[in-house]
């Protein structure tokens, strides 16, 4: 099965079996390795990625449902809250290492996107299917204050 | 002029960026110094690249403790680099020149990281930059002593070049063998407090490599059917489902029969194809117990220990103290298997090489791997190459001595005919049920107090054996028949106790142990640090005045316990906690290294919330104080975690978990606010990887007591009553 769909801005055909996971197109087919796969069944949030905006867990998306769709993974980000949000994980060396962040990082931008002043719960509703077993939480969530105050200026 | 030379270059990847000036060590402790184009054989730490940036090499792997940045800073320091100027490169595979000089093998564990390379790393910037000196000193004619070096740029009067461009001079000059090191009041970056981790820009945009990102021409992707009990072995299996599967290659039971390695053209391929083999086991030496079992089993070896592990340490005696005592405390506390689960599933590649095979992973120890590998594969280890990859979280999971996943990727190399590169992939149920565990441990104590004094301490405990039964056993603990690693923070404990006797028992299990972040401690400080809680509440005393009263004299490590015990009670406002709150405290020493944690829980409707930890930690000189709070905060939020609710179980032999939603990690929802306080030191640094965790459970459990009046004798908290909101 051949399915469309735009990833990064690019068009690309990509022949799949149906129900293969987005997570193992990106990263087996596209070489897009920075969506990483922690668990497989969305509960780790390390393979989140941006389905029209929207994050998802590419693991419990099936190929054929991003048809036609436009799909941004980390190495995509083009926006001022995924600016904002990268720089306040710089500024505040959040990583440890470094395999949630990705994921961590995707999930910040669709909140600070939706939601340029989240509160202490936003965050936490945002951010609590993502899990960080190095437990960089506290840094996260003051990076994410951080980069709110970027995006004011 | 010591310098070796041969054909081969040590700077393959560096070739196209031109001519490089490398120095380091050599095998003799001697400084040697080579340029890329000489082909010379020397123990590179530091490359001087053209531009006049600095490469360290990093001889540890980093899962996100921060070593690249520590041994980054230790040598940009000594050699007045600028920190912007400074990159990274993980060293290869070379035990001789690479070995952690605690261990005597290349390999990462155990908080050593910072402490054996403090000097080493330092000389070899020192090294560096008395080269850069005397060689512009030549170059333009001046005394050295009028040379200075700051920010990468070396000056004198009104000349400056930057390292690349003295680098060719430098190599002509006889390099120093003991270089003169800065005091520390001169230090710049070590102790500064905010330096950026040198591996965050990678980490933070998706381009940083880990295994499971390696891609190598006609690579094919494997996953592993394994046997459902530990100890199992195949016996026969049906692919007659997976060959329907698109993309399936084949399968090939492992050699060591532990399972069947199955091949596809994808990772899915692959994991779809598992699902559809159906395989028969033989469990004649499997482990089949259930978990209620293996706790009563446990227990009943505290009955009567095999070992007594305190230098004279007599049961008799203590129990003979116990009846003078007028008040006991105590109790027997059971500790479950945890799997570490790091956030990359175990996985490597392993690709033919002419002479051998090269490895791309995550690799914890090097030398094991290569030792491993060779044997399987029947090749010498020096054509065992490793390109070592960022790892995505270890917590000792990779350090097996036993090599177990790229065991496996080597069987499942060698199964395919030796010529295909091979992705070996572990999903997380594969990780959950892998074991490789910490152990479950049982600990029993009965502690007498008289008159509100410590009289005698009878300590027992059950535990699989980590050590033992491996290749990094020692004569002297293979001769003892006591693990360190089973009673580390019992039975060398500093507090002052009269009659003290710890007895030990290994306990049996084909389930497969392992060192956890902390090893022993995770489950002696709870206990030790709950039972000093007792002690302290059945003399009617202060819970922190309790432990100084057990920590006086001019011992220094009862001076550093106590010191950070009263800058945490200090911090925290000990005595004092907010309206609704109630607070715990632990101090324990790890690693050489000393922390105290205060938690601060509330209670809402009965169910606890860890509001807040207050830490304090004695690591000697602190090198990144930044990295240092992120592993204290790391290491509460990693035990934190397990402590409330992980557990691995067994039915029947068959673990019961299989992936997050019942091995549910800490989310950012249960993290507490995390303070950290670095005792400012003079004393040789140590470690702090692991030695931010004991103290948490105890902490807590202590809080937990203050609440509500239980004490927590049984893990994780849920399986004894404790909610959590």
């Amino acid at each position: 099965m051949t399915v469309d769909v735009t990833i990064n801005g690019r068009s690309v055909t990509v022949d799949a079996e149906p129900g293969t996971p987005l997570l193992w197109v990106l990263r087996d087919e596209l070489n897009l390795t920075g969506t990483k796969f922690g668990c497989g069944v969305a509960s780790c949030g390390a393979c989140t990625v941006h389905v029209d905006g929207q994050p998802v867990r590419s693991c419990q998306t099936f190929i054929e449902d991003v048809a036609g769709a436009k799909v941004t993974t980390i190495e995509g980000l083009d926006s001022k809250a995924a600016a904002a949000v990268q720089k306040a994980w710089g500024e505040l060396d959040v990583v440890q290492c470094g395999y949630c962040q990705s994921g961590q990082i995707m999930s910040a931008v669709g909140l600070l996107s939706s939601n340029p002043k989240p509160t202490d719960d936003d965050i936490n509703s945002a951010m609590s299917g993502n899990v960080c077993r190095c437990a960089t939480y506290v840094r996260i969530r003051a990076a994410i204050h951080r980069a709110a105050e970027i995006m004011e200026g | 002029m010591n310098i070796e030379t041969t054909r081969r270059s040590f700077l393959g990847g560096v070739g196209a960026i031109g001519a490089a000036m490398v120095i380091g060590i050599r095998p003799n402790g001697q400084f040697a110094v080579a340029a890329e184009s000489a082909d010379t054989v020397i123990n590179p730490f530091v490359r001087i690249m053209p531009d006049g940036s600095v490469q360290v090499v990093i001889k540890h792997f980093e899962m996100g403790q921060g070593t690249t940045t520590g041994l980054a800073t230790l040598v940009a320091e000594e050699l007045d680099a600028a920190w912007d100027n400074v990159t990274t490169d993980f060293a290869p595979a070379n035990t001789k020149l690479y070995m952690n000089l605690f261990m005597k093998a290349q390999g990462t564990g155990g908080s050593t990281a910072i402490a054996n390379s403090f000097l080493q790393y330092r000389k070899a910037g020192a090294a560096a930059r008395d080269l850069m000196v005397r060689a512009a000193a030549e170059t333009w004619g001046v005394e050295p002593s009028s040379v200075s070096v700051s920010e990468g740029k070396i000056t004198s009067g009104d000349k400056s070049a930057h390292f690349g461009e003295m680098a060719a001079k430098a190599i002509t000059l006889e390099p120093a063998q003991d270089p003169k090191l800065k005091d520390p009041s001169q230090f710049k970056l070590i102790g500064k407090q905010k330096l950026a981790r040198k591996d965050t820009p990678a980490k933070i945009n998706g381009t940083a490599t880990f295994a499971l990102d390696v891609k190598i021409d006609g690579m094919v992707y494997a996953v592993v059917k394994r046997s459902p009990k530990f100890g199992g072995t195949v016996k026969s299996f049906d692919l007659s489902g997976a060959k329907k599967v698109k993309g399936f290659i084949d399968a090939k039971p492992l050699a060591n029969k532990a399972g069947i390695a199955i091949f596809a053209k994808n990772t899915w391929a692959a994991i779809s194809a598992r699902e559809a083999i159906k395989a028969e086991w033989d469990f004649s030496k499997a482990e089949t117990r259930s978990h209620d079992e293996l706790v009563s089993y446990h227990r009943g070896l505290l009955d009567n220990p095999e070992k007594q592990a305190v230098k004279g340490g007599d049961l008799a005696k203590t129990t003979n103290a116990l009846e003078g005592a007028d008040q006991i405390v105590g109790g027997d506390f059971v500790f479950p298997f945890l799997a570490h689960a790091p956030m990359e599933p175990l996985n490597c590649v392993i690709e033919p090489t002419e002479n051998g095979v090269r490895f791309h992973d995550g690799c914890q120890f090097p030398t094991v791997v290569q030792m491993v590998a060779a044997s399987i594969l029947n090749l010498d280890v020096k054509d065992v190459e490793i390109n070592t990859v960022y790892a995505g979280g270890s917590f000792g999971r990779r350090a097996t001595p036993v090599a177990d996943y790229t065991a496996e990727a080597a069987m499942a190399f060698a199964a395919l005919g030796g010529k295909t590169p091979v992705k070996l992939v572990w999903t997380r149920e594969d990780d959950v049920h892998g074991g490789f565990y910490r152990p479950m441990a049982a600990h029993r104590a009965r502690i007498g107090l008289k008159d509100g004094k410590l009289v005698g301490w009878d300590h027992r405990l059950a535990v699989k054996s980590i050590l033992l039964d491996t290749s990094f056993a020692s004569e002297e603990i293979k001769k003892s028949g006591i693990d360190p690693a089973a009673v580390e923070g019992v039975n060398d404990t500093h507090y002052d106790i009269p009659e003290f006797s710890v007895g030990v028992t290994a306990a049996e299990t084909p389930v497969p142990v392992l060192w956890w972040r902390s090893v022993g401690h995770t489950h002696t400080a709870f206990v030790m640090e709950s039972l000093v809680d007792m002690a302290a509440s059945a003399a009617k005393a202060d819970p922190v005045e309790f432990r100084l009263g057990l920590l006086g004299g001019d011992d220094k490590d009862r001076q550093r316990l106590a010191g950070v015990l009263k800058l945490a009670a200090d911090k925290a406002g000990w005595g004092k906690p907010q309206e609704g709150r109630f607070q715990g405290v632990a101090v324990h020493k790890s690693f050489s290294t000393y922390v105290a944690e205060i938690a601060e829980i509330s209670l809402k409707d009965g169910a606890v919330k860890v509001e807040k930890v207050t830490c304090a930690v004695d690591c000697g000189v602190p090198v990144n104080p930044d990295v240092i709070r992120a592993q204290m905060e790391g290491g509460i939020g990693y035990g934190l975690g397990a402590i409330m609710r992980n557990q691995i179980t067994l039915t029947n032999g068959e673990v019961d978990q299989s992936n997050f939603p019942d091995y549910e990690p800490l989310r950012i929802t249960d993290m507490p606010e995390v303070e950290v306080h670095i005792v400012p030191s003079s004393e040789p640094p140590t470690g702090v990887g692991e030695p931010g965790l004991p103290p948490i459970g105890p902490a807590l459990a202590n809080a937990i007591h203050a609440a509500t009046g239980k004490r927590v004798l049984n893990l994780p908290m849920i399986a004894d009553g404790i909610e959590f909101a």
